[in-house]
């Protein structure tokens, strides 16, 4: 009796549930069938990944691009800068985000994927700021070689003299210092420790890597949980994207005989005065970032995250939608809608127009 | 001792043990509130404070009782004490817990937030969770469909076919080792399998269901077998004279008896797996959209959103988060209630 | 239900029996299946892991980070901190469980315990993250107090005090991540063991009582002599769900790779569980090999543990069933 009963709901059950399913796309997913006919309006899925760093700037690109072309959607899954460009060489992905430039024996790789040159552009910059929390204290002036000894726990009070001696004007208090760090491996990491590592070898002797190489000190997870950290422990100072840190105060760090906050445009200019890896395709603008540089202005702590395509593809879609995407990305109004959302600096006027003359070349076979 | 003491003292036995008086724990429980006050007064912190109280009264009540009750009843006042303590030392941050999401998730949830997705034309366009609670439904739907007729078959196995033999001890044994498998292991075990079949970029939802219903299985095989158990002998006998056949005793007689509390045993499974994170991380991936097939494609849910919401760390992304879980809050609830109704319904009727 | 008397009353005997024993074989024959699923599953678990992890214990030293050269060196930190996470856990859940069971069903009235049970199954059901959360942002800096007491008072007790070396300024310690632990095991535990606690006989208990013990005895010779094995389970299912437990374990603990008696120490070696969470998302093809081999050893772990205590259990059955 109760299984007929069943059976009999069965039927008209799964036909309500086919109606429903036919009906349930989200309230703001059907713009593709109301105007779909745009006449300038790219279509079809465009599929990316990689770079978490670029999380936020994505978002901002995606929904400004979607939002011009009613038919397209995009995809942007955070996969982590290695993945990203593993999965763009098997083909899963149509371009990849990456915080390291390929690598010369992944290049072959690579190229192979493309039949022929990659396209490799700077995209994203933001600068990692070396945040601090220490009562009373607002400003706090410091080179390489203490950052570095403070990451590696050989200093350990904010009395330091090393600190003191390029802070005659702060009161420093007798507070330990708490060095906080990711826990999770990350492009910041790698790109933190890169810094110290050229600016300071004698005091920082670790490679430069996505896991953060000492063992002591706080960590936690991701930004966030690094800015949340540092700002509930006195006395504790840690490293993350400067427009992630709220109020909380920024180290200016020693760039030749001056001291330089964290900035948009000093960032920029860091990546504008930076050489260029030799011996690579014209369309491949893999920088080195100059850590060392002594430039007036510029901040050398910065991450420098890359867009990487084929120069051509098999698909002419696929071409197209790229290439769409990747002008608007590295366009003044690109670059500008990313500095609003995730604070991260536009690329100089220079390393622009360069940039986006490579992308324009985009195309199908 | 001497015969004639024994003697004695078994005379003087009295039939009723001295009691403390019925009002004994308040009086000694207003005692240590008035002590644990004026400590919080003298300076104590707080939490300090209550500690100390809660001691005296542990201390003071089994005292006092050992005087006049003797050693049992100290005991057991002690133990009675323990284990009220106990419960208020677990209960204080379980409903500081609930308390802070439905607080913090509840003031978020209006029509956008329940039927729009992360996915954006405009950058202050408003966002909502459809896309993961889809997700969430789909992908515990898929792993139910694959762990209930396993469960319940293999259960049926065990009760009605196996009855002792060596298979049947392997199985039972094995899906008690199973309820302790990690979930993150069953996520790599997902993980491993399809990135194996489909190459190493291959992100699915049937992936996540197939990591969540080896989780699933060994709690349904559990319910089952028990309330296949408690169906009396004399039903199977009685079809079986009628010559039914054993596969249709089971299926018309066993299993209707036994279908309420085996449905209650695949709710509580579906709301042991439904906040699982760690293994749709591996195998789901997350998007902005609603993704509608299963086996296509990386999907939402609302652990993974909920975790995605809370490394970005912003102050919208951290009200998404907790709108978020007390959203799967509320579904497991429907679900459970929805269970003790089915079950009340299917329950067997009695006399 | 009368209707399969009547299906049998109208069939003609001898076809009924063939068809029975037809439908009987296919039904039985599926039943076995399912059962035999279970068998597979598990076995492909351990396959499919060691298949794609096989190359995880023999990677090139630079694979595993900066803090280990092998996986031996790579993996047994992990595990270290997979257990001194999981026992503190247990040793704080367990006494408070079997106290919250009891009082659901034998200590509180109805009203209270009725509530209390169903909160309780929910609770269940709250995500991980979430306990993580509440663990990482508000749990630990309330718990930094204790740190510092913890060190003060029992640090300089020989032996001991070797378990409370120098606190963790922010009190996301190895011991904070046992008690988000023990608070998310809490529910598992307890609807179990308040389970096999309600169905002790009811015959057994009055007994108890009409022999003049008193409730708690009560309890200790009726209600746990019979809840023995169910008790054991739900201790073993909150061990599992603790060595298992990714998130809240990766957003509470400060990581570091340096082995101590200290439980409060500023930085301590994560889970093998919170550790695939944390290098998952900067992952490449060789790590990911690395993170599956430790899922293996974090499978074969649980596995070991569960296999003892089932054989406990095991033998305490066959004994009181002596």
């Amino acid at each position: 009796m109760n299984l007929k009963s069943i059976r009999n709901a069965a039927v008209p059950g799964i036909a309500a549930l086919a109606l429903l399913m036919s009906a349930c796309g989200a309230s703001n997913e059907d713009g593709g069938s109301d105007n779909g006919g745009s006449e300038s309006g790219l279509s079809g899925n465009l599929k990316g990944g990689g770079s978490t760093a670029q999380e936020k700037a994505q978002e901002a690109w995606k929904t400004a691009f979607q939002g011009k072309n009613s038919g397209l959607t995009i995809d942007y899954a955070l996969l982590g800068s290695t993945d990203g460009r593993g999965q763009f060489v098997s083909k899963a992905l149509s371009f990849a985000g990456t915080d390291s430039y390929f690598k010369d024996e992944e290049l072959e790789a690579a190229k192979e994927r493309c039949g022929g040159a990659i396209v490799e552009v700077p995209a994203y910059i933001s600068s990692i700021a070396v945040a601090f929390n220490v009562p009373d204290v607002d400003t706090l002036n410091l080179d390489a070689a203490t950052i570095a000894q403070i990451f590696d726990g050989k200093i350990t009070n904010w009395n330091d003299k090393a600190i003191a001696d390029q802070n005659p004007d702060a009161t420093l208090p007798d507070l330990k210092i708490a060095p906080v760090h990711r826990a999770d491996d990350s492009g910041t990491t790698k790109n933190f420790t890169d810094y110290l590592a050229k600016a300071a070898p004698d005091a920082w002797p670790y490679e430069p890597a996505d896991p953060f190489p000492v063992s002591g000190g706080l960590s936690a997870e991701g930004t966030s949980g690094v800015v949340k950290q540092i700002g509930d422990t006195e006395g504790a100072i840690g490293y993350a994207d400067a427009s992630q840190t709220g109020d909380l105060n920024h180290v200016n760090v020693k760039v030749g005989e001056e001291y330089v906050a964290p900035s948009p445009e000093g960032a920029a200019k860091t990546v504008a005065v930076s050489p260029v890896v030799e011996g690579r395709d014209d369309s491949d603008v893999a920088v080195d970032v100059d850590r060392t540089t002594t430039e007036a202005g510029a901040y050398p702590v910065i991450l420098l995250s890359y867009l990487v395509a084929c120069e051509t593809y098999e698909d002419q879609a696929e071409a197209d939608n790229v290439k769409g995407y990747f002008e608007f990305i590295v366009s003044d109004e690109g670059q500008a809608e990313a500095a609003d959302f995730a604070g991260s600096a536009k690329l100089a006027p220079e390393t622009a127009s360069k940039v986006q003359e490579i992308v324009a070349g985009i195309s199908a076979k | 001792m001497t015969t004639l003491e024994e003697v004695q003292t078994r005379v003087h036995v009295p039939l009723v043990q001295p009691r403390l008086p019925r009002q004994a724990p308040g009086i000694v429980g207003v005692i240590a509130i008035a002590f644990g006050g004026l400590l919080l007064v003298l300076g104590t912190g707080l939490v300090g404070s209550v500690i100390i109280g809660a001691i005296a009264f542990l201390v003071v009540l089994p005292v006092w009782s050992l005087v006049i009750e003797g050693r049992r009843g100290a005991t057991d006042r002690l133990m009675t004490g323990l284990i009220w303590t106990s419960f208020g030392i677990a209960v204080v941050p379980l409903v500081s817990l609930i308390w802070r999401v439905i607080s913090k998730g509840a003031g978020r949830i209006d029509g956008t937030f329940l039927s729009y997705s992360f996915f954006k034309t405009q950058i202050d366009q408003p966002v909502g969770v459809y896309h993961a609670i889809i997700g969430t439904l789909l992908i515990t739907l898929g792993a139910a469909i694959i762990s209930v007729p396993v469960g319940v078959m293999a259960a049926i196995y065990l009760v009605e076919y196996g009855k002792g033999n060596k298979l049947a001890k392997a199985i039972t044994f094995l899906v008690d080792v199973m309820t302790g498998i990690p979930s993150i292991v069953a996520g790599l075990f997902a993980f491993a399998l399809f990135t194996l079949i489909f190459g190493p970029a291959y992100v699915s939802g049937i992936g996540g269901s197939v990591a969540l219903s080896l989780l699933m299985i060994p709690i349904v095989v559990r319910a089952t077998e028990e309330m296949l158990m408690l169906v009396p002998d004399d039903l199977r006998e009685a079809a079986y004279a009628l010559g039914t056949p054993k596969w249709k005793t089971i299926v018309r007689i066993v299993l209707p008896t036994a279908l309420g509390g085996i449905l209650t045993g695949v709710t509580l499974a579906i709301s042991r797996v439904i906040g699982e994170t760690a293994p749709l991380l591996l195998i789901a991936g997350a998007t902005d959209r609603t993704n509608m097939n299963l086996f296509d494609g990386a999907m939402t849910t609302l652990p993974v959103l909920i975790y995605g919401q809370n490394l970005r760390g912003d102050a919208p992304a951290e009200a998404i988060a907790w709108g978020a879980a007390f959203i799967l809050i509320v579904i497991v609830m429907v679900l459970n209630l929805a269970a003790r109704i089915i079950g009340k319904i299917f329950a067997p009727k009695k006399g | 239900m009368t209707a399969p008397t009547a299906e049998v009353e109208d069939a003609s005997a001898n076809w009924a029996k063939a068809r029975a024993g037809v439908g009987d074989k296919i039904f039985a024959g599926t039943a076995l299946a399912a059962g035999c699923v279970i068998l597979a599953a598990l076995a492909g678990v351990f396959i499919f892991l060691a298949i794609k992890g096989a190359s995880g214990f023999t990677k090139p030293a630079e694979v595993y980070g900066p803090h280990a050269e092998s996986f031996l060196g790579y993996v047994v930190p992990l595990l270290i901190g997979t257990f001194t996470a999981s026992i503190i856990a247990l040793i704080i859940a367990v006494p408070l469980a079997f106290g919250i069971a009891l009082v659901i069903s034998h200590y509180a009235p109805r009203w209270v315990a009725a509530p209390v049970a169903y909160v309780i199954d929910l609770l269940a059901a709250v995500p991980s993250v979430v306990y993580g959360l509440w663990g990482a942002f508000f749990l630990a800096k309330q718990l930094v107090p204790m740190h510092v007491w913890l060190h003060e008072n029992l640090g300089p007790i020989p032996l001991v005090g070797n378990l409370f070396g120098e606190p963790n300024p922010a009190g996301r310690s190895v011991l904070t991540a046992g008690i988000v632990l023990a608070i998310m095991i809490l529910p598992i535990i307890t609807a179990i063991t308040r389970e096999v606690f309600s169905r002790t006989p009811r015959l057994h208990e009055e007994a108890a009582l009409a022999l003049g013990a008193t409730r708690w005895e009560m309890v200790r010779m009726t209600v746990f002599p019979y809840a023995r094995s169910g008790m054991v389970s739900a201790v073993m299912l909150g061990l599992g769900r603790a060595l298992g437990e990714t998130m809240a374990v990766t957003m509470v603990l400060s990581v570091g790779f340096d082995l101590s008696w200290n439980i409060i120490a500023t930085s301590s070696p994560t889970s093998i569980a919170a550790n695939i969470a944390l290098k998952y998302k900067e992952r490449s093809a060789d790590l990911l090999n690395v993170l599956v081999a430790t899922g293996l050893v974090l499978f074969l772990m649980t596995f070991l543990v569960n296999f003892i205590a089932r054989w406990i259990v095991g033998r305490s059955e066959r004994r009181m069933a002596r």
